[in-house]
């Protein structure tokens, strides 16, 4: 019997799984185990589902995600520390026939950025919000985040967060819901199989309603682990985030089409 | 002859930007600048030309949307007053980085912090020697008639664009808020969406299949790319101060004494050089148009020529003057003269200053 060879196995018939073209080759810059690799592919995915890549401007924040623009193969900005709202704002006001979206970290969103984030909610701009939260600054190497849950520690918080000096975790998700210019707003993970498959389908739906022209923007929190900054292994930093992470920032559909989830 | 009006600086300036095609306007209130943004509002430039007027909801929201959309082609501007300005800072450096061509005006007041809501020229360092972090030059146009304040935005877009820089319009709370007739130039058409595509390949309008996609980023993380990336932009700066000086010269050919000044100061200037003259002294106006580039060669030309002395009058503590030190190199006495805080000063108050601290001694 002769004996079986790559070339046998890799034939197009037996393709099951192809990277978008909208990754670039680049090998990412994330930890391994990180959960922005795998947001960055559902984003794409979904953009080359839609048959919007021609027609969509991306921004880039600054933290961990400062050099998405790397890997996602469109035209993309780089913002400034949590200007993205604002960048956003001004390309869809001149080209409002284009899908443009930012991606951005909890330092960048909703710390130095509240006020962008919140008042390009507020104004209904026809964007989509990616905002990825693992509770941390990363890319500056572990400080405490507004989305530090309390009592966990972190390189500025070396004894736990403490809610009397230091204030109480942000949930900028459950707040931009309340907003009248939101029109879907959800909460999602990517650290199994299952909420990979829900996470993709809110990244679609905030796209759909951009691309139909719906009235508000699309907002999709992802939380998601930080390994490297939580300093645990991958596996045990999915479970540290599945019991307390999530109790505290729970997942599902906030708002959709523009109504209050009950 | 284009259309006449009276109109105060502030209006003319807005009015410009509809006629010179600009695609938007994002902007902040503050004094005394607010008309632009107001004018602009009650215009309804959308109707006119489908130029695009928003209130963002802070100067540096305005400023980081002016960068979106500037990254995208498209004709953009913002404006607001001194203590606004310094809040832009973060997002001017960023444009500079990334080479995006933008308009915006100072309307100065006075400083520092909130300072006053009256006139005031001391925001020279901030415009002319870089204002936010890292080695950048922006093209600086000092109007000093409610003229200026039109023709300049027109003058700045074409700047701008010519060499993807940011143009500012240093003004100040006088020439923002005083009225005078202004002849308003002809419309220009706004770009098509296809124009812009076709003009700037540069700019990110969406990436089509088989293309390279376009990046606006003034990150490089790799520093021997940043080094040449910051020799690029020094080449440009060069090329910039040798074609685009501009200045204006007044009673200068035989002058013994000369006021450099710009904006309301060398309105009020020149009227001094008239009281010089009618004394007997020879006095002169260079009027600077352009902080930068500075016509520092201008000034050693006339150096040469037998200048023996030269007074820098600013509405500030003196800022301007080391640039006229700088370029006269010692060849003749400088001196600077200037109220500030929000005080202007009087053509009598520069005559006696030119007899007193420079043909006195």
């Amino acid at each position: 019997m002769a004996e079986i060879t790559l070339e046998d196995i890799i034939k197009p018939e037996n393709l099951v799984y192809k990277k978008t073209d909208l990754l670039t080759d680049k090998e990412l810059s994330y930890c391994p185990g990180c959960g922005h690799g795998t947001a960055h592919r559902i984003t794409m995915e979904v953009l080359e589902e839609l048959g919007l890549e021609e027609r969509t401007i991306g921004v880039a924040p600054v933290g961990c995600s400062v050099l998405a623009y790397e890997f996602m193969n469109i035209d993309m900005t780089q913002a400034a520390h949590g200007r993205a709202p604002a960048v956003a704002t001004g390309i869809k006001r001149c080209w409002p026939d284009r899908i443009v979206f930012t991606y951005q970290g909890d330092g960048d969103l909703a710390a130095i950025g509240t006020a962008e984030t919140i008042h390009a909610c507020n104004r209904g701009e026809k964007i989509v919000i990616i905002f990825i939260n693992n509770g941390i600054y990363g890319m500056t190497g572990g400080q405490m985040a507004p989305t530090t849950l309390p009592g966990m520690k972190s390189s500025t918080s070396p004894f736990g967060r403490d809610v009397e000096t230091m204030g109480n975790p942000l949930k900028m998700t459950e707040l931009v819901a309340q907003l009248p210019g939101t029109y879907f707003v959800s909460r999602q993970a990517v650290h199994s199989p299952a909420a990979v498959r829900r996470a993709k389908k809110a990244i679609k739906k905030a796209f759909e309603n951009q691309r139909d022209n719906k009235p508000g923007l699309s907002f999709v929190e992802i939380v998601s682990n930080c390994n490297s900054g939580w300093k645990m292994t991958p596996i045990d930093a999915n479970k540290w985030m599945e019991e307390n992470m999530f109790p505290f920032f729970p997942l599902g559909d906030i708002k959709v089409d523009g109504q209050l989830v009950k | 002859m284009g259309e006449l009006k009276l109109m105060k600086g502030n209006e003319a300036l807005a009015e410009a930007a509809i006629r010179a095609g600009a695609d938007a306007y994002f902007g902040y209130p503050i004094t005394p600048q607010s008309e632009v943004i107001e004018y602009l509002m009650a215009e309804k430039p959308f109707d006119r030309t489908g130029m695009v007027v928003l209130q963002a909801e802070s100067e540096i929201a305005a400023i980081n949307m002016v960068y979106g959309a500037a990254g995208t082609g498209k004709k953009v501007m913002t404006s607001s007053s001194s203590p606004g300005i310094s809040l832009k800072q973060e997002g001017l450096s960023y444009i500079a980085g990334a080479e995006l061509p933008c308009l915006y005006a100072n309307v100065v007041r006075g400083g520092p912090g909130l300072g006053t809501i009256q006139p005031s020229q001391a925001d020279y360092f901030q415009s002319t020697k870089g204002g936010g972090h890292g080695d950048y030059r922006q093209i600086v146009l000092a109007p000093a008639s409610v003229q200026e304040m039109s023709d300049f935005v027109k003058l700045g877009f074409e700047l701008a664009f010519k060499y993807r820089i940011a143009v500012l319009i240093l003004s100040d709370g006088v020439i923002g808020q005083m009225m005078e007739k202004v002849e308003l130039f002809d419309q220009i058409p706004r770009l098509t969406d296809q124009e812009v595509i076709e003009k700037y390949p540069w700019a990110t309008t969406g990436k089509k299949k088989g293309t390279e996609r376009r990046i606006i980023t003034s990150l490089d993380l790799d520093s021997l790319k940043m080094e040449a990336h910051n020799h690029h932009l020094q080449a440009k700066y060069k090329t910039i101060s040798e074609n685009e000086v501009r200045y204006e010269l007044i009673d200068c050919d035989d002058a013994e004494y000369i006021i450099v000044a710009y904006g309301s100061s060398a309105r009020i200037s020149q009227k001094a050089v008239q009281l010089a003259r009618k004394k007997g002294i020879k006095a002169g106006l260079f009027r600077l148009i352009t902080l930068y580039p500075f016509p520092g060669k201008e000034m050693q030309q006339l150096c040469k020529k037998g200048v023996k002395g030269w007074l820098a009058v600013e509405m500030s503590a003196g800022q301007m003057v080391e640039d006229v030190m700088l370029s006269v190199k010692g060849c003749a006495k400088v001196e600077h003269y200037g109220r500030f805080g929000g005080i202007v000063h009087s053509p009598e108050e520069v005559l006696h200053a030119l007899e007193e601290k420079i043909i006195g001694d």
